[in-house]
């Protein structure tokens, strides 16, 4: 394969520069010493990082987002897992339709989503709830869920499940010592990419998340809407820190171009 | 046994009917329910909301603007992500994964925490990007990006790139290198190499890339609510604000059940179109 000249190089670091610039720059200005938003900082200090323990409604926001991206992403892939292995091996009538209303999420804009979740929701009686925002999360992270676990069903050799049976396991042994220790790759790398989408979703939920049920990317937004002061830097550094460290981990785990791209991208690795 | 995929499906097949189906027709149910200051939301069935947002010039500019800021954003996005994806797929082996994370990694940060990033960068007057600018000697007078189109065209077009990114990317590796060296060999120059054999080749990657681009760019909401502020209305910050400030719920359904619409045909006949004409190319 032919190498990059000098020009596509110098264009690649702008590009990059441009990818990076807005991330680092949080980051960096969350260090300031001032009561006041100062760019660029000339001394260095943790004052903003100790002061996010002074806000009670941004911790108990983290630790909401962490619970309720971990269970619906949990409830999502457990509700995923026998769809996906419907739909890898089996031929009948619906089968697109209901391949595509599980991965409608993707397609219907999150605000229309947050819309119908807010008047369902209310009609129903479960407005601003958090068993209201789990449910929503489940959907909406769904189609990440069943994606992963769809590339491993279909990627499942069946003559091993086959071999089983021809030993004389019970279909339940199968499913249990077979099939699920086989997908279950696919499975965590489901429920992480999950995760992270539940965790940074905003749109949708700024409209079902009462004060008392706010998730920290709404708690954030809310706060950016009233004024931008470097508490809300330190806080989104913390943020951006937290998704790089699983970024990475997921990246060694799992390979985040497979991840992203889907199975068989993986050459060059 | 003809039952059993069905049986396994049902799960998520239940969750889904209740929870986007039924949500998704009251929405549209709610649209033609009237609405008053004092008597609230009446069940009734009328045109009131859809005569205005289909008729009012406000709603007009508004829809113009979103599109129009969703065209920018994709053309930006293709012009400036398939050269970047081009060079990662020709990167060696330890660099190529570096970078592929660098690019695509932000995909998965939230929105908000980037949002801010570039809200502090162009920081009014005194903002780095105007320092920068300035600096380089290619403005004289610094430009405004808080509050206008251009703001939140070059933050969206930060937020989206690596959908566009990996889009080019996944193209790019259907691509066979013996073809390229075939033209090389053949005395094809570099750049008749990119127009001739690249480019069409990858072509259909950067059609769904911009697809993808354009709808989620034409509904964003964190960004042009911050960036945008209060005075640049986009279709979904001014949903949000007929539900949760003016609490005209049925008037904001009529914004959304329309965004819904204009975007799904708009998709589909794009899609339409790329399958179409790369028929040869898919099959």
């Amino acid at each position: 394969m032919s190498k990059n000249g000098p020009v596509a190089l110098a264009y690649h670091m702008l590009f990059v520069t441009f990818m990076m610039a807005p991330i680092l720059v949080v980051c960096w200005v969350a260090f300031t010493p001032e009561g006041f938003l100062s760019f660029p900082i000339d001394r260095w200090s943790l004052r903003w990082f100790y002061a996010i323990a002074r806000y009670p409604e941004f911790i108990s926001a983290f630790w909401r987002s962490v619970w309720l991206g971990a269970l619906s992403s949990a409830i999502a892939v457990t509700v995923s897992v026998p769809a996906a292995l419907a739909i890898a091996r089996y031929r009948f009538p619906g089968r697109e339709a209901m391949t595509a209303l599980f991965m409608s999420p993707l397609m219907i804009p999150h605000v229309v989503l947050g819309i119908a979740f807010l008047r369902f929701f209310t009609e129903i009686g479960l407005g601003g709830t958090f068993t209201g925002l789990v449910l929503s999360h489940i959907v909406i992270v769904l189609p990440f869920a069943l994606r992963l676990t769809l590339a491993s069903a279909v990627g499942l050799d069946r003559a091993i499940e086959h071999a089983a049976v021809s030993l004389g396991a019970t279909e339940w042994v199968v499913l249990k010592r077979i099939t699920l220790p086989l997908v279950l790759p696919g499975l965590a790398s489901g429920w992480a990419l999950a995760f992270i989408n539940s965790f940074d979703e905003v749109t949708m939920t700024v409209f079902i998340a009462a004060p008392g049920t706010e998730t920290l990317p709404v708690r954030m937004f809310l706060y950016i809407q009233d004024n931008i002061d470097p508490l809300v830097t330190s806080v989104s550094a913390c943020v951006i820190v937290i998704t790089v460290a699983a970024l990475i981990l997921l990246d060694r785990a799992y390979g985040l171009e497979r991840l992203l791209v889907g199975k068989g991208a993986t050459h060059g690795r | 046994m003809r039952a059993a995929p069905y049986l396994m499906s049902l799960p998520a097949l239940v969750l889904f009917g209740a929870v986007v189906v039924v949500p998704l027709v009251m929405t549209v149910l709610l649209s033609f329910h009237d609405w008053g200051q004092y008597k609230g939301i009446e069940p009734v069935f009328i045109l009131k909301n859809w005569e205005e947002v289909l008729g009012d010039s406000y709603f007009h500019e508004m829809f113009g603007r979103t599109f129009r800021i969703a065209f920018f954003i994709t053309l930006l996005t293709a012009i400036f992500g398939a050269p970047e994806a081009y060079i990662l797929n020709r990167m060696k082996s330890p660099w190529r994964g570096i970078f592929l994370l660098v690019i695509l990694g932000p995909l998965l940060i939230s929105v908000v925490a980037r949002t801010l990033g570039w809200a502090l960068l162009f920081g009014g007057n005194s903002g780095l990007v105007n320092k920068a600018l300035s600096g380089l000697g290619l403005i004289s007078a610094p430009l405004p990006f808080m509050f206008t189109e251009t703001g939140v065209i070059v933050a969206l077009t930060h937020v989206l790139m690596p959908y566009m990114v990996l889009a080019v990317w996944a193209s790019l590796q259907r691509l066979d290198p013996q073809v390229e060296n075939a033209a090389v060999a053949l005395g094809a120059g570099p750049f008749t190499v990119l127009r001739r054999i690249v480019l069409p080749q990858v072509m259909p990657g950067i059609l769904s890339g911009a697809v993808i681009v354009f709808a989620l760019a034409a509904s964003a909401f964190a960004t042009p609510a911050i960036i945008g502020g209060r005075r640049l209305k986009v279709a979904s910050t001014l949903a949000y604000d007929e539900f949760l400030n003016t609490l005209n719920w049925p008037l904001g359904a009529a914004v959304a059940v329309l965004l819904l619409l204009a975007l799904v045909a708009i998709v589909w006949s794009a899609n339409r179109l790329v399958e179409r004409r790369y028929a040869q190319v898919f099959s």
